[in-house]
């Protein structure tokens, strides 16, 4: 952890890396909050982070998708200054997170990977701690912990041991923590992970308030799938170190698409979709889906859905299943990320 | 943030991040102040307040119901009022509050520290801590202060409360010499548990578990309790073999011997103690030297004022304090470089 403050006379190695930082950050946009150029962290020879570049405007929601292990955490410890990079460049709302971490911790609010409490303490005590930390005047501190509070719906819990939280109501707890300094910027480590789906999407939509509510950037990671698809403007798709797509969902889904992929399937064998839906104008080609041989892929250069289902009816075929590929993240995840949903390989 | 704009900014941009890194000056005084709460409301704080107070207060009493018996031949008995702290009755085998101190307070330092980052770790608060804008040092640095802080209580409740009974018991009042002395043994413990405080937050640092770390900490004071004193002088011995119809050799060996006791912060605590609790001890170091031992025979049966007690065991005070600043240091420094997460 580098202290701040000693002037060093420029020697020509500093000068040449102060020129050919300015070269990496050339291309960042005025209103970039979050901005990684090139960052790299090295564990001995493993790259937990290669080479990553990826900027987050202001007001942005930004998913960072990948399996456990992609370096999605490493990522986002770098951005807080809780890691030191081995190499690249990181701002964050214009500042240096390795030279200047109090700064940069000053401005950002951050949702742990599984985060925790002091046990002891009520949800209110853990609050206040946090406040003091961050050198929050008690007075000033009291009435908005007690709007956070509210606003995460733990007023009831607030004075309870934070021991007796569930795990739903630590996340949330979490949420109240990372925003009592009043941050510009949010940063959510697996927010949605390990709770229930009803608590899932209270939880989106608390987020979903709060970022329209505090003018906030935001950064969260996840590796489940659907959960943060509603919340985030883009999304970037994480593998074995690397950011391998980066963009906003629709674009992502159909920007590199060409062609539309239907899975279809029937009652009886799939074998008789196939001479009925190549007569189909449009249709490419049908194939044996990949995973379930009950079914059959249909492609084609538009969405043929319509026109396809009239002429199985017409066929005497009734349809069984019908869904176009690419639309959601599922699909998308096994296009970007080649090691699979539980990313063992890396 | 084009590239001149960085450049340009900069200056500016860092006298900023400088002033506001400023700001919250006393991260670790916000942190000591929580686990200082924590510390006093905790069950280890009662329980070992209540295990320490018996075993100080304890041969207190026995000792001051024996002087009080045999007050008559003790009259004119310079630093009467020592003999509280410093000797036995025969009625609790001859142990004494001081010797009963140098045996539970590395138990005090170590309770209070095996835990301290561990614990932040295992509990999840530990990368939510910093996450806030404190610097990494203020974690060890307030955990460490807490410590000390809460030791010193209770070791300052207890000698007041002993020194107050004793007063009441015997009827005498102590001498400023006298109180300086018990003063100065009292600094001295809180020093001594210091060092054992350190040692358990070096150990919560390394060791991921809470209850390994304790085991390992405690485990260590009871091998340096029991066999410290034998087997550190039988490594010396191995190393320089005694040889009796060599006088140099011989005290080569024995001033081995001295050297490597005193590695041991048990030992150094130990030669303080008793400096500093018997005016009339000079000989009790041993012979350190030739010439300690022959001035020390010049002075036999005269009392030593409090600096000159202090004077004679000085080396050992700055070896246990750089004892202390060693093992914390190494804390401090492997904290500083392990990674935020498990």
């Amino acid at each position: 952890m580098t202290r701040t403050g000693t002037a060093v006379p420029e020697t020509e190695t500093t000068r040449r890396r102060r020129v050919s930082v300015a070269s990496l950050l050339a291309d960042v946009p005025e209103d970039a909050v979050i901005v990684a150029r090139r960052l790299t962290k090295r564990y001995g020879t493993l790259a937990a982070v290669d080479s990553l570049d990826l900027t987050v405007r202001r007001g942005e929601v930004f998913g960072l998708l990948g399996p456990n292990g992609a370096g999605k955490t490493t990522t986002v410890l770098m951005l807080l200054g809780l890691t030191e990079p081995t190499q690249g460049v990181v701002r964050v709302v214009g500042l240096d997170p390795t030279r200047e971490p109090l700064a940069v911790k000053r401005k950002v609010g951050y949702l742990p990977d599984n985060v925790g409490f002091y046990g002891g303490m009520t949800g209110r005590e853990n609050l206040r701690y946090t406040a003091k930390l961050n050198g929050i005047p008690r007075s000033g501190a009291e009435a908005w912990i007690d709007e956070l509070l509210h606003e995460v719906r733990l007023e009831d819990a607030a004075d309870k041991k934070a021991e007796t939280y569930s795990r739903g109501m630590r996340q949330r707890l979490g949420i109240a923590d990372a925003l009592v300094k009043r941050p510009s910027v949010l940063i959510l480590d697996e927010p949605t992970i390990a709770i229930d789906p009803a608590g899932v999407e209270e939880l989106l939509a608390l987020l979903r308030r709060l970022v329209a509510e505090h003018d906030l950037t935001v950064l969260l990671s996840s590796h489940i799938l659907g959960q943060v698809q509603s919340l985030c403007d883009r999304v970037g798709f994480f593998s074995a170190g690397r950011l391998v797509a980066a963009g906003p969902l629709e674009e992502l889904a159909h920007g590199t698409q060409r062609t539309v992929e239907l899975e279809v399937g029937v009652e009886g064998l799939p074998e008789a979709i196939d001479a009925v839906a190549m007569a189909v104008p449009g249709v490419r080609s049908v194939a044996p889906h990949e995973r379930d041989e009950r079914l059959r892929v249909v492609n084609a250069a538009e969405d043929v859905a319509a026109p396809l289902a009239a002429a199985l009816a017409g066929a005497g075929l009734s349809l069984t299943h019908l869904r176009r590929r690419g639309a959601d993240l599922l699909e998308l995840y096994r296009r970007y990320v080649p090691e699979g949903l539980d990313g063992r390989a890396r | 943030m084009a590239a001149p704009a960085d450049t340009t900014r900069r200056p500016d941009a860092s006298r900023r991040a400088r002033r506001a890194e400023r700001a919250p000056s006393g991260g670790w005084r916000t942190i000591a102040a929580k686990e200082l709460a924590d510390h006093l409301e905790s069950v280890r704080f009662v329980v070992l307040l209540v295990v320490v107070g018996i075993a100080a207060i304890v041969p207190m009493y026995f000792t001051s119901t024996a002087i009080t018996d045999s007050a008559p031949q003790l009259a004119g008995q310079p630093a009467l009022f020592l003999w509280l702290f410093a000797r036995g009755s025969q009625d609790v085998g001859g142990i004494t509050t001081i010797a009963f101190a140098a045996l539970f307070v590395p138990l005090v330092g170590v309770a209070f520290g095996f835990d301290a980052v561990n614990s932040e770790r295992s509990q999840g608060t530990l990368s939510r801590l910093l996450a806030q804008p404190i610097h990494r040092d203020d974690v060890v640095n307030g955990k460490f202060a807490a410590g000390i802080a809460v030791i010193a209580l209770m070791l300052t409740a207890l000698v007041a409360l002993i020194t107050a009974l004793g007063i009441v018991r015997l009827g005498i009042i102590p001498t400023p010499e006298e109180l300086a002395r018990v003063v100065a043994w009292l600094l001295a413990t809180i020093l001594y548990a210091g060092f054992w405080l350190s040692f358990a937050v070096l150990l919560s640092v390394v060791i991921r578990g809470a209850a390994s770390a304790a085991l390992v900490g405690f485990g260590t004071w009871l091998g340096l309790t029991l066999f410290g004193a034998f087997l550190l002088p039988l490594v010396a011995n191995t190393l320089f073999p005694p040889d009796t119809t060599d006088a140099d050799a011989f005290f080569a060996s024995t001033s081995a011997q001295q050297l490597f006791l005193r590695i041991s912060p048990a030992t150094l605590y130990q030669d303080v103690v008793t400096a500093l609790m018997n005016p009339e001890a000079n000989t009790i170091l041993g012979f350190g030297n030739l010439g300690q031992y022959v001035s020390a025979q010049e002075q036999s049966r005269s009392l030593l004022t409090l600096d000159q007690s202090i004077l004679l065991v000085w080396p050992q005070i700055v070896a246990l304090v750089a004892l202390t600043v060693l093992v914390f240091a190494l804390a401090y420094v492997l904290f500083l470089r392990q990674e935020v997460r498990a």
